[in-house]
């Protein structure tokens, strides 16, 4: 098997015994990158300068025997909206074309600190709205099992990236599903943790509330081992918890005997398609094969998911997306006004069509008189949904459901924006609740990988790392490759 | 035409004294080369957070008990969003329903009626940047954001307003001040805008239960200023409505060199803001131990530490009141007062020669030359007749000018009185005889008057240094003995 | 009229206006400049019809009783995060231009401002 198809914790282990250097590994996926991403289109950014100073720096640090973490010298592709020092940070915006950040985000100063290797910022749909890449201002990410299909989104291309052996491992962020979905569509592992679980200080925020930083990987301990690097209280971040992270690949157990899964009724409704459907209850079979005892429940307020996101998150991304306003940074319009004009023109010139929409969405939500029947309603929304989970955990460790209604679609095919919103229905009422969520290759339909979400209590990405772990230890979908 | 009365609203915005900025690490300070005191956070730089800073809330809740609030038990930020060059995010973090403190007043007094002015809020918000132009960029504005991010606190009078005019905003206003430097809050400097006040001014008929058009007036920065701005609305207000024309609702800027109001922008058009919770902070909740820990830290506030100088040292409330307008003077007078035993002395001199010193040469108490504890020795010198008063007003302007203590300057200048009554009556029996005539005028034409004459030659004769009377006493003698 | 709670917009009392309306062209322009979007009249078409097309899927939430529910603004109810007020070093005065469209004599620089 060649480098760039080992995972994070084999690499480790080959780079421990000295049989590879960190800058062989590099220049290895590197080259992939060369050669493949010029159909695949995963970055926006490859920076092969930085991560061959990083690689030298961990190989000499190697030399000198110092104790290096098991990210020391791994390859990994960074979603375009984590802000990163001396790097382009565009958020697939054009607006943000030539932005270089002054600073790190927590999770990227983490990774630098952990000796991690970045060799690209991932393309994303623009402020990572929407589920397909279609919407990044650059180019369309395609899915590595087939290039006329979009990857998912909104981080497709760290999805991608995995998925091509472009790099064993991406950080993504989740706002209603942009790490599961593409995961689920790309037929690899991630996971969005517990709200609260990851500092979102330097994520470029679209809905601050729902947003969340997570790992991929090829296998659930790669994730697992991403999440250890990242997870944690962070004092710059007033919305992180401050509770205690275990070793989460120390979950990595193949052990689920007797472990109560509730399948939600809701989540297996005419949206989603019979092939996905299908391969997903087998693998529900599969974890009571396992041990598992599955029992199909109820959330009844699933229904009210999508409408409730769709007022909340366009709201806080109104607000969120008014400091783009060609002042500080980024685009400023050419033509010559006034200060307002100078702001509608510089926003009207640097927003794409889904980004201006959702503003426009927001603002109207928060507009005087609406507020109440708009954003406050999806809050109580929000509380009910909630309550849901709650009261289903009161009964299960954990809920699995298919993580997208559909496989890969093609380029092009989802032209009405709500048909492509139903792409989330699944992922979305687990970032309104602040669930940890993971998506794993369960199968595949007419050749496409099928996802499973598996959903824990919050802050018990324990128990859902040990559920995907003992699966993943039973099947091999994991392991099968895309040829390109 | 009818006869109006004023109703002005106040909304004051106070910097609060904090070493760092609202929700990031910036310093917190006062000019400075621009853009140097600014960070990812405050200068709203993508994915950048906010983190409350603790001496600000607390700041804010000091100030809500010097001010008679309740304190809300949960209080909350949200996002008050609009576009403006200065404002980094496109929204300000500010307190919509629910602010720190709610339901306060405090007292003043304008001719001896007094008024309860009640006051509706306290909230906490986080200031903007500055635009500002220089000469010739007739088509551009220049941002500094030092002052982005500053903590800044909004004091909101209850609505029907208490003020019915100019003179009692004016006296709200220097009580707050007072207040909030009393309990260092905020340095009350409205010269630098650390203490901004809009006043919203409208007028009615007098007895009528409606109100009539508000117009609300910025850049006010001094109290003559607010005074002067509230005047000039009311006027302008009631010309209008003598004219039959309606008032329409705006903000209007103070000039200052016009000595008038201009409109800025129409409030017609209502803003909106589109107010909602700030999801990347969560809530404050504050319990009665944090309050009471913050109640224990309050300091003696202007109306009970004039009251004590009342009742302790014998003041006539004027007095009382002008020495304890700021802290740093009230603790002045305080300690020379105590230090001399004699507090209506340490009053006048306070209030007048050292007053004068402070104000020719611009110097702040705090930074007085002279020491309280010094003030008290040279009061001590004029008590037990080591100097007379005459001395003692060079003497203070000495120790102004090289700090000194005033012993060591009277030593040194030899300005003791003289008490060697052998020494007067010498200096007495010169000037007698240098003067027969004088003298004659006295006894013969019984002009006494003309004794003063004799009593200015010893008085030059000994330096100033003899003390009036007892010259007066002996020289009564030393003529009487003529005969 | 001169109280700060009334120079708010409404929205801390009910909601005053019925939400299954239908957004007019108008309406749809004036959301574009609160928003700070300037639209070319086709924009405003296609803006309003989407709109009016997601306030339609907002309906959906109209039916649903939520009285007496709370509403949700953190996933998880957490207080008091507070920092101690310690200055700490702030971007060199490079660092906070370097993005800067239009930058001189160290600072942004922007259109004329008129209103005060
Ligand atoms: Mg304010
Ligand atoms: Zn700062």
């Amino acid at each position: 098997m060649e480098l760039i198809e080992w995972t994070a914790h084999e690499a480790q282990q080959r780079l421990t015994a000295g049989e590879v250097s960190a800058r062989e590994l590099t220049e290895a996926h590197l080259q992939r990158i060369g050669t493949v991403d010029g159909s695949v289109r995963a970055f926006l950014t490859v920076t092969a300068d930085l991560a061959l100073a990083q690689a030298d720096a961990v190989d000499e640090r190697r030399r000198r025997g110092e104790a290096l973490g098991p990210l020391a010298g791994i390859p990994i592709a960074l979603k375009d909206n984590l802000n990163t020092q001396g790097v382009k940070t565009t958020c697939g915006s054009k607006i943000l074309e030539n932005f270089v950040s002054p600073y790190d985000a927590t999770v990227i100063a983490r990774l630098r600190s952990a000796g991690a290797v970045f060799v690209g910022k991932a393309n994303l749909d623009e402020f990572a709205m929407g589920s397909s890449t279609e919407n990044s201002a650059y180019h369309t990410t395609r899915n590595p099992w087939d290039l006329d299909r979009v990857p998912g989104g909104s981080s497709g291309g760290s999805a991608a990236a995995v998925a091509a052996c472009e790099a064993p491992l991406a950080l993504g962020s989740d706002t209603g599903g942009s790490i599961r979905q593409p995961a689920a569509l790309c037929g690899v592992v991630g996971m969005k943790p517990t709200y609260g679980r990851v500092s979102r200080y330097g994520l470029v925020a679209y809905a601050s509330s729902l947003d969340q930083i997570g790992p991929f990987g090829r296998d659930v301990r790669d994730c697992a081992e991403l999440l250890n690097a990242i997870a944690g209280h962070d004092p710059l971040d007033s919305t992180s918890t401050d509770v205690s992270v275990p070793d989460f690949t120390a979950s990595c157990v193949p052990q689920i005997k007797g472990l109560r899964i509730g399948v939600p009724k809701e989540y297996f409704g005419s949206g989603v398609s019979a092939e996905v459907g299908a391969t997903v209850r087998a693998a529900i079979d599969k974890l009571t094969e396992l041990g598992a005892i599955a029992e199909e429940c109820s959330l009844p307020y699933t229904e009210y998911a999508l409408a409730a996101y769709y007022i909340l998150a366009p709201a806080e991304a109104s607000s969120n997306l008014a400091r783009f306003d060609g002042i500080r940074y980024g685009l400023r319009s050419r033509e010559l006004a006034g200060h307002i004009g100078l702001m509608e023109k510089t926003r009207d010139e640097g927003f794409g069509a889904e980004v201006k929409q959702r503003i426009m969405i927001g603002t109207y939500a928060l507009s005087a008189g609406y507020y109440d029947a708009f954003y406050r309603r999806a809050q109580q929304v929000r509380t009910l949904l909630r309550r849901d989970f709650d009261r289903a955990f009161e009964t299960f460790d954990a809920i699995v459901t298919p993580t997208s209604p559909v496989t890969a679609f093609r380029v092009g095919e989802k032209a009405d924006p709500l048909e492509m919103k139903l792409a989330d229905i699944c992922t979305i009422p687990v970032n309104m609740a602040g669930l940890p969520g993971l998506s794993l290759p369960c199968g595949f339909a007419g050749g496409l990988p099928v996802g499973l979400q598996i959903i824990g209590k919050p802050f018990d990405e324990a128990t859902v790392f040990r559920i995907a772990h003992t699966y993943e230890a039973a099947t091999d979908w994991h392991t099968r490759r895309p040829t390109l | 035409m009818p006869e109006y009365e004023p109703v002005v609203g106040m909304e004051c915005h106070a910097e609060l004294l904090t070493e760092s900025k609202m929700f990031c690490g910036c310093r917190n300070a006062f000019g400075g080369e621009p853009n140097t005191r600014c960070c990812p956070v405050c200068l709203g730089m993508p994915g950048a957070l906010p983190v409350m800073n603790k001496k600000a809330v607390e700041h804010v809740m000091r100030t809500a008990l010097a001010l008679n609030c309740r304190i809300n038990p949960v209080a909350k930020f949200d996002r008050k969003n609009y576009f403006y060059p200065d404002l980094p995010k496109g929204y300000q973090i500010s307190e919509y329903d629910f602010p720190i403190g709610v339901n306060g007043w405090l007292d003043i007094e304008v001719d001896g009626k007094p008024t309860r002015v009640h006051i509706r809020r306290i909230h906490l918000e986080e200031d903007t940047g500055k635009l500002f132009h220089v000469p010739g960029g007739d088509n551009e504005s220049f941002v500094d954001l030092n002052r982005s991010g500053v903590p800044l606190m909004e004091i909101v009078t209850e609505f029907p307003p208490d003020i019915h005019s100019a003179d009692e905003a004016r006296a709200y206003l220097l009580k707050l001040r007072a207040i909030l430097t009393y309990i260092g809050v905020c340095d009350g400097k409205m010269e630098e805008g650390s203490l901004r006040c809009e006043p919203n001014v409208s007028i009615r008929v007098i007895g009528s239960d409606t109100f009539g058009t508000k117009t609300e007036i910025k850049n006010l920065n001094s109290f003559r200023a607010v005074q002067k701005g509230i005047d000039y609305e009311v006027a302008r207000q009631a010309e209008l409505l003598g004219r039959g024309e309606r008032i329409p609702q705006e903000t209007r800027g103070w000039n200052e060199a016009k000595q008038m109001t201009f409109s800025q922008r129409s409030k017609e058009v209502e803003q909106e803001y589109r107010y909602f919770p700030e999801p990347d902070l969560v809530p404050l909740q504050i319990t009665e131990e944090w309050i009471e820990e913050i109640r224990q830290t309050l300091p003696e506030l202007p109306d009970a530490r004039k009251q004590r100088f009342e009742r302790d040292f014998g003041l006539p409330p004027y007095d009382a009141a002008y020495l304890t307008d700021a802290p740093a003077l009230a603790d002045f007078f305080e300690t020379a007062a105590r230090a001399s035993g004699d507090p209506k002395a340490a009053a006048n001199w306070t209030m007048g020669d050292l007053a004068r010193l402070l104000n020719t040469s611009e110097t702040d108490i705090s930074r007085s030359p002279i020491r309280p504890e010094q003030l008290a020795d040279m009061i001590k010198l004029i008590g037990d007749g080591t100097i007379n008063g005459k001395i003692a007003k060079s003497l203070i302007d000495e120790m102004f000018r090289t700090g000194r203590d005033p012993i060591e300057i009277v030593e040194e200048k030899g300005w003791k009185a003289i008490k060697d009554t052998g020494a007067i009556i010498a200096l007495i029996d010169k000037a007698i005889a240098d003067n027969p005539n004088v003298v004659a005028d006295i006894k013969v034409k019984g002009l006494t008057q003309k004794k003063s004459f004799l009593v200015g030659q010893v008085m030059k004769g000994s330096q100033g240094k003899a003390d009036p009377q007892e010259v007066n006493r002996l020289i009564d003698e030393r003529l009487s003995a003529l005969d | 009229m001169n109280s700060t709670l009334d120079r708010l917009p409404d929205n801390a009392g009910g909601s005053n206006k019925d939400s299954g309306m239908e957004l007019s062209h108008e309406d749809v322009k004036k959301v574009a400049l609160l928003a700070r979007l300037e639209l070319t009249d086709d924009e405003i078409e296609q803006q309003g019809r989407n709109l009016n097309g997601l306030l339609h899927e907002f309906e959906a939430l109209q039916g649903l009783d939520v009285t007496g529910i709370e509403p949700t603004s953190h996933a998880f109810p957490v207080f008091n995060v507070l920092r101690q007020d310690e200055a700490r070093p702030s971007l060199t005065r490079e660092a906070a231009l370097a993005n800067a469209p239009e930058a001189r004599d160290g600072c942004f620089v922007v259109p004329r401002i008129l209103e005060g």
